[in-house]
């Protein structure tokens, strides 16, 4: 069954497992820029990863058949030190027009620290001005419900910006119908002991519709599997729901959420 | 009656044979921490609810037999910050503890 894994940070990830993601049906991915697990020492190390992710790695992807996006940011993680924030932020707009960039991600909080929320603004300030599509990181855990309620609240502040035009990542059954009653997309990470299950996932399809949401696997250098969304599939299958709701939830909405962007092609 | 009665597509026996013994072996591994914690070495822990990670685990456990639905994400709401204002500062602060520090222990 054919899928897109719409949250996947392929630049920790091996080559085996685009092949085995290419083996499980992913025709397409998109990789929002993160932490990579320590604080960079200087903006040229985002200008580096940045030309990773528009360059290297959509090379890597090709090899496979898989089409690879990407979206650009400071992460929230690196977004308490104002100044390092300012001189990343003056880094993106050289790379929007780059052809696989979608827009700006994955933007958020962390710990919904003032200083986060300040260039979190200011990274949808720059949304705002380049017509940009955004991905957004919401915090880990205990800080989920409090961090999401202050992001959605950031983007309504700035007044210009469609939710339609806003997916807000990593819902879980506390976050989810806040950020769909307040008409913003929505994305399922799927982690084998943080965030959604497989099974957890389905549970939440079913109570709140198959609507502006989807499912990823948010891969990374930590505790995940880059095969999730197809392991979610098989769960979904075996409560019988159909192929074509799959296809919805992870083929069809992500098309159209990404479809917004004039340079997703992953038809 | 739930809002969400009648969403999932299997019967309520289906879902019981289907997933009992998952759920089962997960319960045995929190009782078995449970107990790995009061085995452990002596430490500040007296008890482990002197723990607020702790205290807020077994606060999330009477959530699960109460009668009430929505238990997944009213034992999130267990962990979650309450308080709504910004964090003053985030330096030297990443991760998350999977609980809330603010949580009164005891």
């Amino acid at each position: 069954m054919q899928y897109i894994d719409p949250h996947i940070h392929m630049v920790s990830r091996t080559t085996d497992d685009y092949a085995r993601m290419a083996q499980a049906g992913c025709v397409a991915i998109t990789e929002p820029a993160f932490w990579a697990g320590y604080d960079r020492s200087s903006p040229q190390g985002f200008y580096d990863y940045f030309r990773q992710l528009t360059d290297t790695e959509p090379k890597r992807a090709a090899q496979f058949g898989i089409e690879h996006y990407t979206w650009l940011c400071i992460n929230p993680k690196e977004a308490e030190d104002l100044a390092l924030a300012k001189d990343v932020l003056a880094l993106i707009p050289d790379f929007l027009d780059q052809p696989n960039v979608l827009g700006i991600g994955e933007i958020g909080l962390n710990k919904n620290s003032r200083n986060e929320l300040k260039v979190l603004e200011d990274h949808i300030a720059l949304a705002d001005a380049t017509e940009s599509l955004i991905l957004v990181h919401t915090p880990h855990l205990e800080d989920k419900r409090k961090g999401t309620r202050l992001i959605m609240d950031a983007v309504e502040r700035n007044g210009n910006i469609k939710p339609s035009r806003v997916l807000i990542d990593h819902v879980e059954e506390h976050t989810v119908k806040d950020v769909l009653d307040r008409g913003f997309w929505c994305g399922m990470t799927l982690y084998p002991d943080s965030k959604c299950t497989p099974q957890r996932a389905a549970d939440i399809l079913e109570m709140f519709g198959t609507e502006r949401i989807w499912i990823n696997s948010a891969g990374d250098w930590g505790n995940s599997d880059p095969l999730a969304v197809p392991k979610c599939h098989v769960e979904m299958l075996r409560r019988g729901h159909t192929a074509e709701t799959i296809q919805k939830i992870s083929l069809d909405n992500p098309r159209t959420f990404l479809g917004q962007s004039p340079r997703f092609n992953a038809k | 009656m739930s809002e969400f009665a009648g969403t999932c597509p299997l019967t309520r026996t289906q879902v019981i044979d289907q997933y009992f013994m998952e759920h089962r072996a997960k319960l045995l591994d929190l009782a078995a921490f449970l107990d790995r914690i009061e085995r452990g070495q002596p430490d500040e822990i007296a008890d482990p609810r002197d723990d607020f990670r702790i205290a807020q685990l077994l606060d999330a456990t009477k959530v699960l037999d109460d009668g009430q639905g929505e238990r997944a994400r009213r034992v999130l709401e267990v962990f979650s910050d309450p308080t709504e204002q910004p964090l003053e500062s985030a330096a030297g602060l990443k991760g998350a503890s999977g609980a809330w520090a603010g949580h009164p222990t005891g």
